[in-house]
């Protein structure tokens, strides 16, 4: 019980996240004026890939870090999916494996600069982002491209007709890839370099192995949503992931993982991108002009960050907060 | 315990010395340390006991002596070779990681499981035992080292020092926030590791501790070895001796004759703050300046940065110019009506904006005096920084060259040169002097002197005993977050500072000190 207690408040800024999640699916639910399976469905895709890379983009924050290529990897594995994901079954299947591939390396070369490099994350990402976006140009100058329509189908409608398929990647990841991740020393050691990383250092912890797996994953997890992208347009855009960075990092703090690194978690990072997709919806049905929508976005990020904030004021010595 | 000198020694050194800058931290120091005995090490704040460990750390390196493991003579050694030498370390500083949970920071060198993977129920077990041993039940393994209190903290520190199954254990100052009764549970679990071979360094502040649990002692003095004796062999006066040495230097202006003076500009009264302060209570007129003595950490830092407006939920009274004054950040501190003004420990980072100019650097506590209907007057401002410069004998190429440019002890005088812009009355300095040249701090002790002759009350803290007795008027010793004893005129003697620091009272220790230390 005093167990229960604990993990509850360990884990409250994932869980606010996930009420605040709640109440806007049912507002969403409510107001939608012909709701149906389908709309739910609409709404899972919409927001798929914007999960997907608020997952990957939760690795380096959680170790203190950011990546802000995190966009621009998933424009350029987009644009390398149109290219590769067609044909015979043999070739996606090879196709898949070498996208995901490429996301690796982008994060891991990410890592390398960071750790190696000594650059902080925010402008070694800042700069390779640039070098990606170059790449994708590269790969695909105009939207366009094809991907195999049977395979797009499968990922982007639902399961028995009621459960969207993203939901199922979502659980396959968490419990196939997040958990494994977190219950093994690397995943310790991520935590750990965010919490304090000359403690971690001293303790004997691999920190420059978990910065570098922090990174990779993030790749990897850009991959994912750069392949999800594709599913749901069955094309390629070497300009697509713009938005998406900032969006991720939004999402990564209402899932509540701190920016200062060393607390949050993967799932919180979920919830965080659907209250914000579905805010967008929610704010089109009530009959909010569009062009307003970023200003009750950003207010709805705003309060999420007042929440995140709130552990500061029990703090006594007003240097501590800012140290 | 068995006779410690017939085995080889586990680890020593042989002619260590190190620098940091211009600053001899040890210097050809001999020390070795052996199975079967807890060995305690003694000495002044920076006479380099931390320096020591952190060389069987790892974690420094020498600059030159060697280092032998077993008779062995190591090389490059790194925190992973002590790890793997079964070399374990509680520092002062506590390294936990304050996110992790109690367990996952007491299996984090090496967590249970397999293939990288983390046995969640094995790490729970583990920690739980561990937690056991060390008297901590209460504290469940899932929650937060953040939320725990300090004394929690270094407990788990310990336990999670025990989980390493060390063979030269350190301890540093790793009880200073201990209970008595914590304490003892401690000392039992260190009697039985060094009955079971495990050689132990034990570095605390406590006298009565370590007449309770050493075996053998070693006194540093300014990164000088001094001597090793069994416990017992010196009695407390001769070890206070040793440790404080014989070399006094005359670098102070003198000091004033008794006079009359003003009433009191600060006025503090039973000042408490969480667990670190307590009955605080003391006054300083113009023209005096009163020192806070006592170890590091016994909440002399706490009492300057109160007074400065940076603690929340500060208790007792503070009256200034004989009226209440509530400061509530450094910003109400330095308003003309409070006029209070603080060097800060850290002048890197509390201190300066390093990339900054020294114009800007030194006018930025006093830019309200230069404001003319919002705007800075430029000119108004160069004029009374170029002032500050000539009289602060600062050796610059350009005021607006970036302070960083400067060298420490120069930088130094930017600091107090800025908060001497604001003409404060009350100077709270912390550590002043703190890695600055001798001709520097020189310079420093005749401006403290004349600023309190033209009516300034200057509250000093110094981790110097030294420096303290040169220039204070009257010394308060800490200890525990109280004002234990203060020293007034022939009593300021560095024998009655290390004393009352260590809470020995050199008349008649025998019925109080045990009591008192772990009160």
């Amino acid at each position: 019980m005093a167990d229960l207690v604990i993990r509850l408040r360990h884990n409250s800024g994932g869980l606010i996240a996930l009420a605040l999640f709640a109440v806007l699916l049912v507002v969403f639910i409510v107001i939608h004026p012909r709701f149906n399976m389908l709309a739910l469905e609409a709404t899972a895709n919409q927001g798929g890939a914007l999960a997907l890379i608020a997952m990957g983009q939760t690795l380096p924050v959680l170790t203190g870090g950011l990546d802000l290529s995190i966009g621009a990897i998933m424009a350029l594995t987009n644009s390398l999916g149109s290219e590769l994901l067609t044909g015979s079954p043999w070739q996606i299947a090879l196709g898949l494996l070498a996208v995901i591939a490429l996301g690796c390396v982008c994060g891991l070369i990410n890592g390398v600069i960071v750790v190696y490099g000594r650059i902080q994350p925010i402008i070694a990402t800042l700069a390779t982002g640039a070098v990606y976006t170059g790449l994708a140009l590269l790969v695909r100058p105009a939207p366009g491209g094809e991907i195999d329509e049977g395979l797009s189908e499968a990922i982007t409608y639902s399961v028995f007709g009621v459960i969207p398929t993203p939901v199922f990647i979502f659980i396959g990841l968490v419990l196939l890839v997040w958990m494994p991740l977190k219950n093994s020393i690397i995943g310790r050691g991520i935590y750990a370099v965010g919490s304090s990383e000359i403690a971690a250092f001293m303790s004997g912890v691999p920190v420059k192995r978990a910065r570098l797996a922090a990174y990779t994953g993030s790749g990897f997890f850009a991959a994912l949503g750069g392949l999800f992208l594709g599913f749901q347009t069955l094309s390629g855009d070497a300009n697509g992931g713009v938005t998406y960075t900032l969006n991720s990092i939004a999402a990564v703090v209402i899932g509540g993982t701190s920016l200062f690194g060393g607390t949050g978690g993967l799932v919180g990072s979920i919830y965080g991108a659907y209250v914000l997709r579905i805010i967008n919806s929610v704010l089109l049905f009530s009959g909010v002009p569009s062009l307003a929508q970023p200003l009750f976005q950003g207010a709805v990020l705003i309060f999420a960050l007042m929440a995140s904030a709130l552990r500061l004021i029990g703090i006594r010595n007003r240097l501590e907060v800012m140290g | 315990m068995r006779d410690a000198q017939s085995d080889p020694a586990f680890l020593s050194m042989e002619g260590i010395s190190k620098h940091y800058g211009g600053v001899v931290a040890l210097d050809d120091v001999h020390f070795a340390c052996q199975r079967h005995s807890i060995h305690a090490v003694l000495g002044e704040n920076g006479a380099g006991k931390s320096t020591l460990i952190k060389i069987m750390a790892g974690v420094a390196r020498a600059d030159t002596g060697r280092m032998m493991l077993e008779g062995k003579e190591v090389h490059h050694f790194t925190p992973v070779d002590a790890t793997r030498a079964g070399i374990v370390c509680i520092f002062q500083e506590l390294s936990l990681m304050p996110d992790l949970s109690v367990a996952d920071n007491i299996c984090i060198t090496n967590p249970p499981g397999r293939r990288g993977f983390i046995a969640q129920r094995a790490q729970r077990q583990r920690a739980e035992s561990l937690l056991a041993r060390v008297g901590c039940n209460d504290v469940n393994p899932i929650s937060r080292v953040r939320d725990l209190p300090l004394s929690r903290r270094q407990l788990v520190e310990i336990a999670k020092a025990l989980g390493r199954a060390p063979k030269l254990l350190i301890l540093d100052e790793a009880t200073s926030a201990l209970t008595a009764a914590d304490v003892e549970k401690v000392f039992a679990i260190l009697r039985t590791l060094r009955d079971q071979g495990t050689a132990i360094l034990y570095i605390s502040h406590r006298m009565a501790e370590i007449e309770a649990i050493a075996d053998h002692c070693t006194v540093f003095r300014n990164g000088r070895y001094i001597q090793t004796f069994r416990q017992g062999e010196r009695t407390p006066e001769q070890v206070v001796q040793l440790m404080i040495g014989r070399e006094i230097t005359q670098i102070y202006p003198p000091k004033p004759k008794p006079r009359a003076l003003p009433e009191p500009a600060l006025e503090v009264d039973n000042l408490a703050w969480e667990d670190r302060l307590n009955g605080i209570s003391f006054s300083i007129r113009p023209g005096e300046i009163v020192g806070l003595g006592g170890l590091d950490g016994q909440g002399q830092r706490e009492i300057l940065l109160g007074l400065f407006g940076v603690l929340r939920g500060l208790k007792g009274s503070v009256k200034l110019y004989g009226r209440d004054a509530a400061v509530r950040s450094p910003a109400t501190a330095k308003h003309p009506k409070n006029a209070i003004a603080m060097i800060p420990e850290d002048r890197k980072t509390e201190g300066l904006m390093l990339p900054m100019s020294i114009r800007d650097n030194l006018s930025i506590a006093s830019l309200s005096r230069f404001v003319k209907t919002g705007v800075i007057n430029r000119s108004l401002e160069s004029t009374r920084v170029d002032a500050m410069i000539e009289t602060m004998r600062i050796k610059i190429g350009a005021p607006s060259d970036p302070v960083r440019t400067l060298s420490g002890g120069n930088q130094q005088k930017v600091v107090i040169g800025k908060w001497l812009m604001t003409e404060a009355k009350v100077l709270l300095l912390m550590d002043p002097t703190r890695g600055i040249d001798v001709g520097t701090k020189q310079e420093i002790y005749a401006l403290m002197r004349k600023l309190a002759d033209d009516g300034a009350a200057i509250l000093f803290y110094s981790t110097d005993y030294d420096e303290l007795i040169g220039m204070c008027d009257r010394i308060s010793i800490l200890y525990h977050g109280e004002i234990i004893r203060t020293l007034v005129g022939d009593d300021i003697t560095e024998q009655n500072i290390v004393a009352a620091s260590l809470n020995v009272d050199l008349g008649k220790r025998a019925t109080q000190t045990t009591g008192a230390a772990h009160g």
